[in-house]
């Protein structure tokens, strides 16, 4: 490796423009003529619409326009649709509700968008949207999954007769049920997984220009995934022709998840931009976000798990309720199924595992991927089954695990996936080094003598990133094909811009993928372009989410410097008068093995776009492509042990410690991962102790502010010790695994098994606040 | 509407706002100062912290009109030239950003809190004090380490051990 190449700790490039104020977010945006739109929003979580009288709006300073969702239907613009087919146990369809972009007769959560005013400053589009009158017929209102599928609930939509989306299976039923039959022991515990708001800091933002010189539309909008929402924007909504649509997704202020999906509100401002003559910005506040950011989880699952009289896991059988919301988001369907059950096998080898999931409609806003995205939930699951496991038997929980260890890879496990890689010894090993498991005992004891209770809990997770093959997906009914695609574009003068289909909004994509470029050719990392987030420069690509950028996006350029290094060398060889199976590049030049003969890599660039020597028949210049198509999921895996203190007194749960030992296969840039980490055990530590979300029987979100939804701050989380261990996938080039979910999947269990742990009950639900874990306590005290 | 005069990183700024004009939405809309950002609407997140006649404050919960005739400093106006400020250095080097959202009221916020504390600061203060800023991208450990550092104070041992 070069100084700045694979394993190197190199400085952010983007961090420049980021200290300094400079970054460029949507909301940063303006364009000649920009007016400013607000949203007329539903403050009923289910009702009719009766009328929208707009006359008082309309006279008021600034207005230009207030538009409905009838004239967007009027306008052909299509429905919302989840893109992602997933059928019930007996083969019939999912239940897709109508979704338009604004409502048209029924609302169904509370902020779903009714209507747009367009005026001249912001604050007079918000004032005028306050003076349009909807006139609404309540109706009744049903916000969790258990009660919408009970007798009698309220019915969302004519589609889904019972508010059931799919009812679906994974795994072989006979076979589990065969397992239960022969248990010597049973675990079983009920597991609630809560509802999460994502809220990246930066609220989401839309700016759409439709230009009548050109019929060209551009749209400025917080994305993960500029090209798919370029793609379903005119493929499906009808927006706009793909080629007269540029949708750019410059700096975004992270995503984690749910900034993938295409919302109402970029539809309706380029639209509105048609309409109205005048380019048109939205910015989210965040009320707003709370109120129309897809949320995340939300499961109820029930558990069992059979063992053999040596401790032996013979089966699992898991039945799981998903509250979906009011209308299936993008990748709704998928969550709870392909990204949560292929999943419950978890580390260990399980000869039998059968899943069943209802998918549910709600009141509530819709539910799609968060960080994790099911991967937290199947581990959630798994870990928690483990723990509860282990304790009945009154057996260390960590024997236990290692017991039933996967050891011999390529392993199918019961429920779709195939691991090709892994080593679970090492990663618990490091774990219950570096968190000095050994010594626990002696520090709860001390800890008791001050009246605190410590405990300790573990989680050993798997999860599967780097989604995925494109036939396999397709197979499983997903709307598109999961590849990556890069180009390797070389200047004249030797430096080089990478154009790729991935997206950065925190993950430093800038830094870690001109590290190819510094290992492959010596180059330093300054000489290298990232370009990514416009669909006028990337000709197509498919997004940053579940941690695929790496392990997908990064293969892609793997492949197209392959190629460029090709052709580099047959240049040079030509010009050296040399074999080009001599010819090596390193440290920026361009040699022939074993002589001094020698190019600088800036020569043999120049001779490229020159081409006054060139091979005979070779065409000019240094540009190259490539396509990647993942082979298989990968699979990164860990331990995270967590440490807590519990003060009986008040309940009150403190960190003392969070050790987390992954392995993520390749690490190219081990500053980079370790935030990745850092950043996603927040998440995990948040939605174990703080982070709920409630709606009242009215279906109000009654946590839709930071004043009542609890986001992890700075005193609320310790200082992380993290570490990798490298067993490389051998699916990818590079070897990469993922890092950018690992955290936020694996770190619930280990602190609700460490409260658990410390109190002695482990009837707990998360979010572990201290009055839950006070109640918890005095229950068996 | 009210005239307003402030001193926005050294320089005179004259405008003409609503009444109800926020301070943030004065810089950023007004002056085009994107730098500082808006992460909430309830004064929690502190995205859009500035320096107002040296202390730290959240633009989003000062009028512009209050803050006329007053010097404003914001993360554009940090560093000098090219130089970055140390609080920028440091949180570039220990990688104390992400996405860069909360980057600018994180920084701002730092640089007061290490002007009242010095290299005295310790990673309890440090974290107490961020409890007006939300960071959802580092989990504050990389950002607790560039603000000691930054102030030349010691690091913690769980820290100091990487
Ligand atoms: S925008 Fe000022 S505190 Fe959130
Ligand atoms: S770096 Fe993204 S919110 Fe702090």
């Amino acid at each position: 490796m070069g100084v700045e190449g694979i394993g190197a700790k190199v400085l952010r490039k983007e961090d420049r423009r980021f200290i300094t104020g400079r970054g460029r977010y949507v909301d940063d945006m303006s364009v000649p003529g920009m007016k400013y739109a607000a949203f007329v929003r539903s403050p009923h979580a289910h009702a009719k619409i009766t009328g929208i009288d707009t006359s008082s709006a309309e006279g008021m300073p600034g207005v230009i326009g207030i538009l409905n969702g009838q004239q967007l239907q009027g306008d052909g613009i299509g429905n919302l649709i989840c893109g992602w087919a997933v059928s019930s146990k007996d083969g019939t369809p999912m239940k897709m509700g109508a979704w338009p972009a604004l409502a048209v007769g029924t609302v169904r959560h509370v902020g779903q968008a009714v209507a747009i005013v367009v005026a001249e400053t912001q604050l007079q589009a918000r004032d005028a949207a306050e003076a349009v009158m909807v006139d609404y017929e309540e109706l009744p209102v049903v916000t969790t999954a258990v009660d919408a599928l009970k007798e009698g609930a309220p019915q969302l939509h004519p589609e889904a007769p019972g508010n059931l989306i799919f009812d679906w299976e994974l795994g072989d039923k006979a076979a589990t049920d065969a397992a239960f039959s022969k248990a010597a022991h049973v675990t079983k515990i009920h597991i609630h997984n809560n509802r999460l708001v994502p809220n990246p800091m930066e609220p989401r933002a839309a700016l759409g220009h439709y230009d009548p010189a050109e019929d060209h539309y551009t749209c400025w909008t917080t994305s993960q995934n500029p090209h798919v929402a370029r793609l379903v924007m005119s493929a499906f909504y009808n927006v706009a022709p793909e080629h007269k649509l540029r949708v750019i997704a410059p700096d975004v202020g992270g995503g984690f998840g749910s900034k993938i999906y295409i919302y109402p509100e970029e539809i309706v401002c380029l639209w509105a931009s048609k309409r109205t003559g005048v380019p048109v910005k939205w910015t989210s506040d965040r009320s707003e976000a709370f109120l129309t950011d897809a949320h995340g989880r939300d499961h109820e699952t029930d558990v069992e798990l059979a063992l053999d009289a040596d401790n032996k896991i013979l089966g699992l059988r898991v039945g799981t309720i998903a509250n979906l919301g009011a209308y299936m988001s993008l990748f709704s369907s998928s969550v709870p199924t392909y990204l949560y059950a292929t999943l419950l096998s978890g580390q260990y080898d399980i000869p039998a595992i059968h899943a069943n999931v209802k998918t549910v409609y709600t009141n509530t806003v819709p539910v799609d991927a968060y960080r994790g995205a099911g991967r937290p939930e199947a581990t959630y699951v798994v870990e928690r089954t483990m723990e509860t496991a282990a304790r009945e038997l009154g057996i260390s929980p960590a024997e236990f695990r290692r017991k039933n260890f996967i050891r011999s890879f390529p392993h199918q496990t019961p429920v779709i996936m195939a691991y090709d890689a892994g080593d679970f010894d090492a990663t618990l090993n490091a774990g219950m080094e570096a968190a000095d498991v050994a010594g626990f005992e002696a520090r709860r004891e001390e800890a008791k003598s001050r009246g605190k209770l410590r405990g300790l809990g573990m989680s050993c997770y798997i999860e599967a990133c780097g989604i995925a093959p494109s036939k396999a997906v397709g197979s499983l009914g997903a709307g598109v094909g999961l590849w990556e695609s890069a180009e390797v574009r070389v200047n004249p003068v030797g430096t080089i811009e990478i154009l790729t289909g991935s997206h950065s909004h925190g993950q430093g994509h800038e830094t870690t993928f001109a590290q190819l470029v510094a290992e492959r050719f010596g180059l330093p990392v300054d000489n290298v372009q990232i370009v990514h987030g416009d669909t006028d420069k990337v000709q197509f690509g498919m997004g940053t989410y579940g941690s695929r950028s790496g392990a997908v996006g990064m293969s892609a350029i793997v492949k197209a410097l392959d190629k460029v290094e090709a052709k580099a060398k047959k240049i040079a060889a030509h010009v050296l008068e040399a074999d080009e199976g001599d010819i090596v590049i390193e440290n920026g030049e361009v040699k022939v093995a074993g002589t001094d003969k020698k190019l600088g890599w800036h020569e043999v660039c120049l001779g490229a776009y020159t081409a006054h020597n060139l091979p005979d028949g070779m065409e000019p210049g240094l540009k190259e492509g490539a396509f990647y198509d993942p082979t298989n999921f990968t699979f990164p895996a860990g331990c995270y042990i967590c440490e807590v203190e519990v003060d009986p007194e008040t309940g009150t749960t403190e960190i003392i410690q969070f050790v987390a030992a992954d392995d993520f296969g390749r690490v190219i840039n081990p500053m980079i991962v370790e935030g990745q980490v850092h950043g996603g055990l927040a998440q995990g530590i948040g939605q174990a102790l703080l982070e709920g979300t409630h709606y009242d029987d009215a279906g109000q979100l009654l946590t839709a502010s930071y004043m009542d939804y609890a986001m992890p701050r700075a005193w609320d989380l310790p200082n992380f010790k993290v570490s990798t261990n490298e067993t490389l996938c051998p699916g990818n080039p590079l070897g990469m695994k993922g890092c950018g979910e690992a955290g936020a999947i694996g770190s619930p269990p280990a602190v609700i098994n460490a409260i658990t742990d410390a109190i002695g009950n482990n009837d707990l639900t998360m979010p572990a606040t201290p009055e839950k874990v006070w109640k918890a306590l005095n229950a068996v005290a | 509407m009210t005239d307003v005069t402030i001193t926005v990183n050294g320089r005179e700024m004259k405008g003409s706002v609503e009444d109800r004009t926020l301070l943030v939405q004065f810089l950023r809309g007004n002056l085009g100062l994107t730098g500082t950002h808006v992460g909430c609407d309830t004064s929690q997140c502190g995205a859009c912290v500035v320096h107002v006649d040296g202390k730290a404050v959240k633009s989003c919960t000062m009028l512009a009109v209050q803050a006329s005739g007053s010097s404003v400093t914001t993360i554009e106006g940090l560093a000098s030239g090219a130089d970055l400020h140390p609080v920028q250095a440091a949180f570039r080097e220990h990688h104390g950003l992400q996405c860069g959202y909360c980057t600018p009221g994180m920084i701002m916020t730092a640089v007061d809190m290490i002007q009242r504390h010095g290299s005295s600061l310790d990673e309890e203060t440090v974290r107490e004090e961020l409890d007006g800023n939300i960071c959802r991208c580092t989990g504050y450990h990389n950002i607790v380490k560039a603000i000691l550092s930054a102030a030349g104070a010691s690091q913690p041992q769980s820290i100091a051990a990487e």
